[in-house]
């Protein structure tokens, strides 16, 4: 029974685990490419759940059918934020590289609770409802089908980086942008590729969340903190460093949400951020 | 060229009179409640920008200290029945303490790491707080609404004694603000934040003087919170300790302009009034506008002006000097 109630927790903490790494990579790769550290990110997430909720209510569309609409909007989205903003202050101070993405942030939590109230919204019975049992062990349905879609994706986007022309010269753009600029490859370019990815994925794991979590204006300050741990601790720039950590985090939550008290949750997770910040700033697998 | 210190000198004490004067004027309590938000924004303002502008730490975990010196003043006023004259000095020296515990270790991180250790320090805080059974958790703290006076520092009937208070306060914080900017202090943070290698080759131990910065400014946004518990009467963990706070008070600073003495005033009188007009104005409907305005001036300001917006009346003025000497230069 005390055995089940761990493996119980466990599982939960890998299938939410999952959905941080999702979000998380994103922001990863775009801190790789351009040492940008991006804190509207939980907004592009924010911006993927609306999408989902709107074609939800208005057109009756499922999150699971729209999602590849969901993930093509948040590509514009992030490749316009990169054009407009990001584009101007690649060369600028840090401290105006904090503020632009920081006022991104503000702007877009602005804008929805502007245009869609503060209010919390639920997508009810969607093609993914109900529980699974798997040996004894219960879980929600939209949660793990939300699991299986960020590993997907996550995986796709290790294989388009490590395994096509493109990818390779994304990284390649990651690892020195002027050599890789005297090999032909538009760095402009790249950058903007980066960023409707980085937003892509946020919005892909937007739509997934829709299926089990409440959708309102300040959601991704939720997740925002949440994925700089994961950053962090898998290593700033490393897409597969961010999928364990993601794992990593999402057990370190649920299991001290368990057995430390839900209260402690957040602090438990930011602790962690401290301690790798502290005891190691490259996280378990960033460039050093 | 020795005219232009003293003309600045003048313009202080004249706008410093002003803001003596302004009660006498403004007699409204809402409009006096108006000027003293302002006053509290600009405060923290400027106590943010000792660290963050001077020396380029930036912290998005200021409402930490904030807390502590909300807390501290109305704990012990609460328990002990110590006056917050005494309580608020006491809850600086508990920041000035915790920030040095704070930063001994996150001062060897750089830029956007630092800024969110400062942020997951006050997150931590706050849930340790809220989780708290001394400091009476999420239900807060009431500070008595009698005895009135200027012992308890509590005033009922009016808010003229409160604008008074926070606009000493404010002028303690620029003088502070001043005085290390003048001294050889300030040059040493303008070292650190511009030329980290350079200064440290030159023997300045840059973890000192970032330790000395964070003393300064967390002494001073402690005072800011005693102030404020004082003023509301009652403190929570989500009034005083949440990032939103710790948001504001940077945004003021980097609306305003990072590293000058008289940015984030400037930040403040535009973003609290930026927030309370259009409050008024839209009401619950117009939810997010004053985000909305704000967000977009940060975005220009930080791709147009990294100075904030002290760094475009600077270049006005430079611009309208140029103008004026070479209208000069053709009349001669």
């Amino acid at each position: 029974m005390t055995f089940n109630i761990v493996l119980q927790v466990v599982v939960s903490g890998l299938l939410i685990g999952l959905i941080y790494a999702l979000v998380a990579v994103g922001l990863s790769l775009i801190f790789g490419v351009m040492d940008i550290v991006n804190f509207a990110h939980g907004e592009f997430l924010m911006l993927g759940m609306y999408a989902s909720f709107w074609g939800f209510s208005l057109f009756a569309f499922d999150p699971i059918f729209t999602l590849p609409l969901t993930a093509l909007l948040l590509f514009a989205v992030g490749v316009v934020v990169y054009r407009t903003v990001i584009q101007r202050i690649l060369t600028a101070p840090m401290l105006s590289q904090i503020f632009a993405t920081f006022g991104l942030m503000i702007l877009l939590r602005g804008v929805a609770q502007f245009l869609w109230r503060p209010d919390h919204r639920l997508v009810n019975h969607t093609i993914v409802d109900g529980n699974v049992v798997l040996g004894g062990i219960q879980f929600g349905l939209p949660q793990l089908v939300a699991a299986i879609g960020a590993v997907l994706v996550t995986g796709g986007l290790w294989f388009f980086l490590h395994r096509t022309r493109l990818g390779t010269a994304l990284e390649a753009t990651a690892i020195d942008k002027e050599a890789a600029t005297l090999m032909g490859i538009d760095a402009q370019r790249m950058f903007a590729l980066a960023w409707g990815i980085g937003a892509g994925c946020a919005g892909i794991a937007g739509a997934l969340l829709t299926t089990f979590f409440p959708i309102f204006p300040e959601v991704g300050a939720d997740f925002i903190l949440t994925s700089f741990v994961v950053v962090v601790l898998g290593g700033f720039g490393s897409v597969v460093g961010a999928f364990y950590a993601g794992i990593l985090v999402g057990l370190i939550e649920v299991c001290g949400g368990f057995f430390v008290g839900p209260a402690y949750k957040t602090a438990i997770v930011l602790s962690v951020l401290l301690l790798v910040l502290l005891v190691r700033p490259r996280g378990l697998m960033g460039r050093a | 060229m020795n005219a232009v210190p003293n003309r600045k000198v003048v313009m202080a004490a004249l706008v410093a009179l002003g803001a003596v004067a302004l009660p006498l004027v403004v007699t409204q309590p809402s409009y006096q409640n108006f000027l003293i938000l302002i006053l509290m924004g600009a405060q923290l303002g400027v106590a943010w920008n000792i660290l963050g502008g001077y020396a380029g730490q930036v912290s998005l975990g200021h409402a930490v200290f904030y807390g502590i010196g909300a807390y501290t003043s109305t704990v012990l006023s609460v328990k002990l029945g110590l006056s917050p004259w005494l309580g608020a000095p006491l809850g600086g020296l508990v920041a000035v303490a915790f920030s040095l515990a704070m930063g001994w270790p996150c001062f060897r991180l750089k830029g956007h790491y630092f800024a969110m250790a400062t942020i997951a320090v006050a997150e931590i805080a706050q849930v340790l707080v809220t989780n708290s059974d001394v400091l009476e958790g999420a239900v807060g703290l009431s500070l008595p609404m009698a005895p009135t006076g200027w012992a308890p520092m509590v005033f009922a009937t009016s808010k003229v004694p409160y604008y008074y208070l926070i606009l000493g306060l404010l002028g303690l914080t620029l003088a502070v603000g001043w005085a290390i900017e003048r001294s050889y202090i300030g040059y040493f943070f303008r070292a650190i934040k511009d030329e980290p290698e350079a200064a440290r080759a030159v023997g300045v131990s840059l973890t000192r003087y970032k330790l000395v910065a964070i003393a300064a400014s967390s002494f001073l946004t402690a005072l800011g919170g005693t102030f404020y518990a004082q003023k509301e009467l009652f403190i929570d963990p989500g009034s005083t300790f949440s990032t939103a706070i710790s948001i504001k008070i940077a945004l003021i600073a980097i609306l305003g302009g990072v590293g000058s003495l008289f940015g984030p005033v400037l930040g403040a009188v535009i973003l609290i009034t930026i927030e309370e007009y259009s409050r008024i104005l839209f009401g619950s409907t117009g939810a997010g506008t004053d985000m909305i305005i704000y967000a977009l001036l940060i975005i220009v300001v930080a791709v147009y002006s990294p100075s904030g917006l002290m760094g475009v009346l600077r270049n006005l003025g430079r611009r309208v000097a140029a103008r004026r000497a070479a209208k000069a230069e053709v009349r001669a």
